[in-house]
């Protein structure tokens, strides 16, 4: 990034108020706690909280269950177990045929679901439904326990199964990218 | 009357036409009707209708509403598509503004909502919609697309479907709001930020990555469409606004927007919005909506009148800039005229192009192709197919089998003038 409106506001930063209306009010981490809910592929910001399969076979089962259909086989909602080949362009994109990255399994849930709702599970309770699914899926084994250090690590199959479209309008890769 | 020349097959005649001749010489073209003898109609011999507080269109004009693909709200997304074929200009109402909603229309109460602006960032700030309204405002105009608008293009078959139904999730307004130039000089920005994460307040809580560079470009805090706030579907009290990106990245109801160094690789953007290639692979930040055209006027449901003149309009943008050309054929691309561009061409907006066409009640194929600033030229329907493939089946006109398609689209015109969708 090196583009004069960045420099601009780079410099402009440092003074203590910019000239603007400055009618923002300051947010304090603690907050802003309830919202700040993103994972990043690399972990960043997953919460403490534990979760096993076996566990999320039962929250799975009161919750889920009803739209997405027993273990995970689809029903209203879409399958969330299963691997079909990407034998054309309308194939249909499953968590283990296509979802590259494991972290996106969990802020999904958290963020989204269930999707009457969203936002009454426990970080625990969202641990134990991405081991329940990765699981189902064989992307994990069925004792192992998800957390914020296990997590990130699970190796998705799609991984580099992606290009950008328009290679020059991405940022260039930080450090801490993937 | 050699100004009514064709200028290219099947009758197409030079967009000047017109501009110099005056409208009266069209009816000499065809020859004049017999008129009715005018009378007093019954709305012109007593009072009209109360005025209303709210203004709606005329009951005659039921047909122009929104499609919708969920209409009872069940647990899924709902799409409502704009009807372009009984819309000119270039301006969509708000009440006809396509909508998509995960998870229905957050119902908003202004007063409780607030934007904050945090991560890498020198000052975590938040803002009401009350304070961001004090802030100096622009205003443009923006075509909003989503990523799987003309979807029913990648069937193998052409499908039977209205341009509404094919090209209905596009639509363009008047935005006014903060620039986010503006938001960011307060809050600064640490230089080590390469991406922004903006999240709604809706219940999918819906997330997506922004190259940081973009938001720094033209994007805005939007807080009025077409001069009134922001209509709930398009994201009331506040959407991002990203002039000419994917629609979806517009993020709606606007909560939270986060400076970071890496994309969150969001549902939307990492499985969604990630159309499959043909080679399996998958194209992944697909960002920009590039340059397209339709014809709306005539299209698959409009009723010919028989042989004699007709206007062919419809819409052109890129999300790349302006719109510099439109060109038109009346014989399946084997010639082409220039349609007239109606100023003022705006960027990342719609552009309303027209030409005036002789029909001679034979079989005719209608298409457009535009170019813009550029130098993008919209793609053949065998360019997007060559590069992007085909959906393996014939789907639901609402699916989507893949997305971002911006190829030619073809109305073909038989003698009984009824229109049909092909590919030519």
């Amino acid at each position: 990034m090196s583009t004069p409106r960045l420099v601009a506001l780079l410099l402009a930063c440092g003074t203590a108020h910019a000239a603007g209306p400055n009618l923002g009010q300051p947010l304090t981490h603690a907050e802003l706690a309830a919202w700040n809910i993103h994972v990043l592929p690399d972990g960043t910001n997953l919460p403490k909280g534990t979760g096993t399969s076996a566990q999320g076979a039962s929250v799975y089962a009161q919750k889920c269950a009803h739209c997405h259909g027993e273990a995970g086989k689809g029903a209203v909602s879409a399958a969330l177990v299963g691997a079909p080949p990407i034998k054309s362009i309308d194939a249909t994109k499953t968590i283990a045929n296509f979802w590259p990255y494991p972290t996106t399994l969990f802020d999904f849930i958290r963020r989204s679901m269930p999707w009457q709702a969203p936002r009454s599970l426990s970080d625990d309770e969202v641990y134990a439904l991405t081991a329940y699914i990765l699981a189902q899926n064989k992307l994990i084994g069925e004792n192992d326990v998800m957390n914020a250090e296990t997590l990130p690590k699970v190796k998705m199959p799609n991984r580099d199964g992606f290009t950008p479209r328009f290679p020059n309008l991405m940022p260039p890769r930080s450090g801490r990218d993937l | 009357m050699e100004k009514f020349q064709p200028v290219a097959g099947n009758g197409l005649l030079d967009r000047r036409a017109f501009l110099r001749g005056g409208a009266a010489l069209a009816a000499a073209m065809t020859g004049y009707a017999r008129a009715e003898p005018l009378a007093e109609a019954p709305w012109s011999k007593e009072p009209g209708e109360l005025v209303p507080a709210y203004g709606t269109p005329s009951k005659f004009e039921k047909a122009a509403v929104r499609t919708l693909s969920n209409p009872k709200g069940e647990p899924r997304t709902s799409h409502a598509r704009t009807p372009h074929q009984l819309l000119q200009g270039t301006a969509t109402p708000n009440g006809l503004h396509f909508t998509i909603s995960h998870a229905g229309n957050a119902d908003i109460d202004p007063a409780q909502h607030r934007l904050a602006i945090h991560g890498l960032v020198k000052r975590a700030l938040v803002f009401t919609p009350e304070t961001l309204s004090r802030y100096p405002l622009v205003s443009r105009f923006a075509f909003v697309e989503c990523g799987g608008n003309s979807a029913p293009l990648f069937s193998p078959e052409p499908i039977q479907a209205t341009v509404q139904a094919i090209h209905g999730l596009a639509s363009c307004a008047e935005w006014t709001g903060v620039p986010l130039t503006t938001l960011l000089e307060e809050t600064g920005v640490d230089a080590k930020a390469k991406w922004v994460i903006a999240e709604g307040a809706d219940s999918p809580h819906l997330s997506r990555s922004v190259p940081l560079e973009k938001i720094l470009d033209d994007a805005m805090v939007a807080l009025y469409q077409n001069s009134e706030r922001v209509m709930p579907g398009q994201g009331y009290p506040m959407r991002l606004l990203l002039p000419g990106w994917e629609g979806n990245m517009n993020v709606k109801w606007l909560r939270r927007l986060e400076l970071t160094e890496q994309p969150a690789m969001s549902y939307y953007e990492s499985r969604t919005y990630a159309p499959i290639l043909p080679s399996g692979k998958a194209y992944q930040f697909y960002f920009i909506q590039e340059v397209k055209s339709f014809i709306t006027q005539p299209s698959v449901g409009f009723g010919m009148k028989g042989p004699g003149f007709y206007e062919i309009s419809g819409i052109a943008y890129s999300g790349n800039g302006r719109i510099t050309k439109v060109m038109v054929s009346a014989d399946a691309g084997k010639t082409w005229a220039e349609a007239a561009l109606q100023e003022p061409v705006m960027s990342k907006s719609f552009t309303r192009f027209r030409i005036p066409w002789q029909w001679n009640g034979g079989p005719a194929v209608l298409q457009s192709r535009a170019w813009d600033a550029l130098g993008n030229v919209q793609p053949t329907r065998a360019e997007i197919v060559a590069q992007r493939g085909v959906a393996s089946r014939v789907p639901p006109p609402t699916a989507f089998p893949s997305q971002h398609y911006n190829a030619i689209t073809s109305w073909a015109i038989d003698a009984n003038g009824s229109v049909r969708h092909v590919y030519a």
